[in-house]
């Protein structure tokens, strides 16, 4: 498991709480999931988003997970999901480390859009697209960070914003170079040096090299 | 095709080439080819196929028929803790099923490898509610390393496979395979048994770095009071030897956590006693005064640290272990060494400088010579009338020598049995120590007896464990299993109380347990046995047990309110142990 935060600037709040972005590959096996989200409920702490798709790779999943909580705890909560049989590899940053994005669609009258100018601004501001349009509704699209797409609903809650919903969260780490090359080492039978799970082996070097 | 016309096309073979038969011959083939001889189990309506096929397998395959579905996991449990071989459970689905839980629970957090194999509605009803239909895959995942559901016999020569390699290696633990009723049915051309070595998401072992090795022995060789800690990862590991040659070399004491009992013998002379609640004196005390503290395939768990804020602060933490989870979990390790410590021991030892630590060994001693003036001496060759557990076991000692398997239950008889049992061999102390599961001890003495068939083996239980799990005397009755049943009867759920005693101002809330003439029980079940409540009977009693021709009960009446200490009160420190 890399020690991510070696890219911090120092000092890094290592007992304060805060989002990380647990990044699971996993095989594609029913139940697995059930298995990942046990680890966080027998230790009573909520997952704010959880996505699963699949990777790069055919046959191997991806899960991208999201809590708030310690450095220390999350450095365990990835252990324990790491030790998992059907597991490869558990990646866990902050959200600087990665380029992450969120989908809302937003549900809002299509009367309300034609006749009021604010509204067509709003949603150009916001960068939204049109997904569908009704004589009864509209729906938009917006991609961002949580952030933003909250902030359109704030926006629209004056002019009837009929139904709103947003995914999880799909995050792509800064420093990777993608898995393929550590899926050959898996393979291996022998773990090769690029697979040492240990982060205290990696102190002193660019420990990121996935 | 009616259930008796696929059984009849099936080809009963037992050979392990390619052949054309149902799913349950397959699987019984298996584990077979995985060296399985003896399987605890008990039948029902979804596994009875795999029943059905036993049948060809006897002579090859013993069962043993349980009397329920958790004697059946606690004496798989037994067997595999003695053997050190994978142990074998078939239970049914529905109740049966969830009547292993325990005994998973108690085999995740023990690292106790097994496979269960239950049988499931078929794959058609799945979802139904099916009569005896339980979502057993998802009650279990939080208590097994690894479960599969196959739903298809294709399925079943890979997923054995797989759980046996799982079962078995790097931190072992328990695996459960659930087959519907159509896949043990199924006939198909299946191919050769291929047992597996690698499976791509699982590293077993992790890979053993020598900077690490290196760091470790630098700081044990810079220690002036270094002290080594060992838990079951040196049994499991199967590294007795190892670890031994490394304590030696370097000169360290080292204590045990109850897992870990006789990995070396108790009379080594670097032994210094038990960890943790009930261990002993010095190596509690000397835990917050030495400079280097060298864990070694034990977990920190809260009953070995006490107040984990003030537990070895003062010391730097080497911390040795297969699963590199536990490192850092609990306590923060200066130096982390990850693998197996059949390897990483012989690479440490050959880096640690010859030492003796006289000194610091000799504290150890004074501590324990403390502890037997104030605590010991009065437990062991007690002067009222009352029986003491302590008295029980030194008469054990003395008779046994430490050559007996010794299984326990969990409460006060189990931290005495620790506490004061010698033990020559490895593999010689079986307890539930992470779960504590009362009812674990007679199932699991009736599997350790198959496990151990050549030794000794001695199931001592409380008066209210044994009443959980008593009915598998009707096993020990059914197979003449020879164990020696010791219930040492204090007519109260002892720890319990005394835990209301010292915590709960003496407010003693149902721990009064009343018990059946339990001679007169196992006489209900042909069983030998006698009760002793004088002193002057017990070693008599004792020895007519241990000599006797197969099983045998004795129950011996020890003083009502008696306590175990020392004792590490909760969130108290560990050098806050106290003696009375």
């Amino acid at each position: 498991m890399q020690d991510s935060l070696l890219h911090q600037p120092v000092p890094f709040d290592y007992e304060g709480k805060q989002e990380f972005n647990i990044i699971v590959y996993a095989e594609n096996r029913i139940g697995l999931l059930n298995r990942i989200a046990i680890i966080f409920s027998k230790r009573k702490i909520n997952i704010e988003s959880l996505n699963t798709s699949p990777s790069e790779i055919d046959g191997i999943h991806r899960f991208n997970i999201v809590i708030t909580e310690s450095y220390e705890v999350v450095r365990k909560l990835a252990r324990q999901i790491e030790k998992q049989v059907e597991v490869l590899k558990v990646y866990y940053v902050t959200n600087d480390e990665v380029i992450w994005q969120e989908l809302a669609l937003y549900k809002v009258s299509t009367d309300e859009i034609t006749e009021k100018v604010t509204v067509e601004r709003l949603l150009r501001q916001y960068g939204a697209t049109a997904v569908v349009i009704r004589k009864d509704y509209t729906v938009f699209a917006v991609t961002g960070h949580k952030e933003e797409t909250d902030a359109l609903v704030k926006a629209l809650e004056p002019y009837q914003l009929i139904e709103f919903v947003r995914s999880a969260r799909v995050a792509i780490i800064k420093d990777s170079a993608g898995f393929h090359e550590k899926l050959k080492e898996f393979e291996a039978f022998e773990p090769g040096d690029e697979l040492v799970e240990n982060e205290f082996l990696n102190k002193g070097e660019k420990v990121f090299t996935m | 095709m009616t259930q008796e016309t696929m059984l009849a096309e099936a080809q009963p073979t037992t050979s392990t080439k390619p052949f054309k038969g149902t799913g349950s011959h397959y699987l019984l083939n298996a584990l077979i080819e995985e060296g399985v001889k003896t399987i605890f189990g008990y039948p029902g309506g979804a596994i009875m196929p795999i029943y059905d096929a036993l049948v060809d397998f006897s002579g090859k395959l013993e069962h043993i028929l349980v009397r329920h579905e958790q004697g059946g996991i606690h004496a798989a449990q037994g067997f595999a803790r003695a053997s050190g071989e994978v142990g074998v459970v078939f239970a049914t689905s529905g109740p049966g099923a969830t009547n292993l839980v325990t005994g998973l629970a108690d085999a995740q957090i023990d690292s106790t490898p097994l496979i269960c194999i239950t049988g499931q509605v078929f794959a058609h009803l799945l979802g139904t509610d099916a009569f005896q239909e339980t979502d057993v895959i998802n009650i279990t995942t939080p208590v097994t390393k690894w479960n599969y559901q196959i739903t298809d016999a294709k399925e079943i020569p890979e997923v054995l496979a797989k759980a046996f390699h799982v079962a078995r290696s790097g931190r072992p633990g328990p695996v459960l395979i659930d087959i519907t009723k159509n896949a043990q049915l199924q006939i198909e051309e299946f191919p050769e048994y291929i047992k597996c070595n690698h499976i791509r998401s699982y590293r077993p072992k992790p890979k053993v770095r020598l900077s690490f090795i290196e760091d470790a022995a630098a700081l044990i060789n810079s220690a002036k009071k270094p002290f080594v800690l060992f838990g079951q990862g040196v049994i499991l590991g199967k590294a007795e030897e190892e670890f031994k040659a490394f304590i030696e070399k370097a000169g360290l004491p080292a204590a045990w956590t109850i897992m870990g009992e006789g990995a070396i013998p108790t009379n080594h002379p670097l032994n210094v006693g038990m960890l943790g609640m009930h261990g002993n004196y010095g190596p509690n005390v000397l835990t917050n005064e030495c400079d280097v503290l060298i864990a070694i395939g034990m977990r920190f768990d809260d009953r070995v640290t006490g107040r984990l804020d003030k537990y070895a602060k003062q010391a730097k933490v080497v911390h040795l272990d297969i699963d590199p989870a536990e490192i850092d979990k609990n306590v923060k390790a200066e130096v982390g060494v990850w693998g197996d410590c059949k390897e990483t021991l012989p690479l440490l030892t050959n880096l640690v400088h010859q030492n003796r630590h006289e000194d610091w060994v000799a504290k150890f001693r004074s501590y324990n010579q403390e502890e037997i003036e104030q605590v010991v001496n009065a437990e062991l060759y007690p002067q009222g009338d009352e029986m003491t557990m302590g008295e029980v076991l030194r008469n054990i000692n003395e008779i046994c020598k430490g050559e007996a398997v010794i299984v326990t239950d969990v409460g006060q008889h189990q931290m005495v049995a620790c506490r004061y049992a010698k033990f020559n061999h490895t593999r010689s102390n079986i307890t539930s120590g992470g779960l504590g599961t009362m009812g674990f001890g007679l199932p699991a003495a009736i599997g350790a007896k198959y496990g151990a068939t050549d030794k000794t083996v001695i199931a001592i239980i409380g008066d209210g464990g044994f009443q959980m799990t008593l009915q598998e005397l009707g096993t020990i009755m059914q197979y003449g299993a020879a164990v020696k049943i010791l219930i040492l009867n204090n007519r109260f759920l002892g720890m319990v109380r005394q835990w209301q005693q010292l915590f709960h101002d003496k407010r003693y809330s149902f721990v009064n347990i009343t018990s059946p003439d339990f001679v007169a029980l196992a006489k209900a079940y042909y069983i030998d046995g006698q009760r002793v409540d004088q002193r002057e009977n017990l070693k008599q009693a004792l020895e007519t047990m241990i000599n006797h021709e197969g099983s045998y009960l004795l129950e011996v009446m020890v003083g009502k309110e008696n306590n175990v200490f020392p004792m590490v009160p909760q969130g108290c420190s560990v050098s806050e142990i106290r003696l009375k």
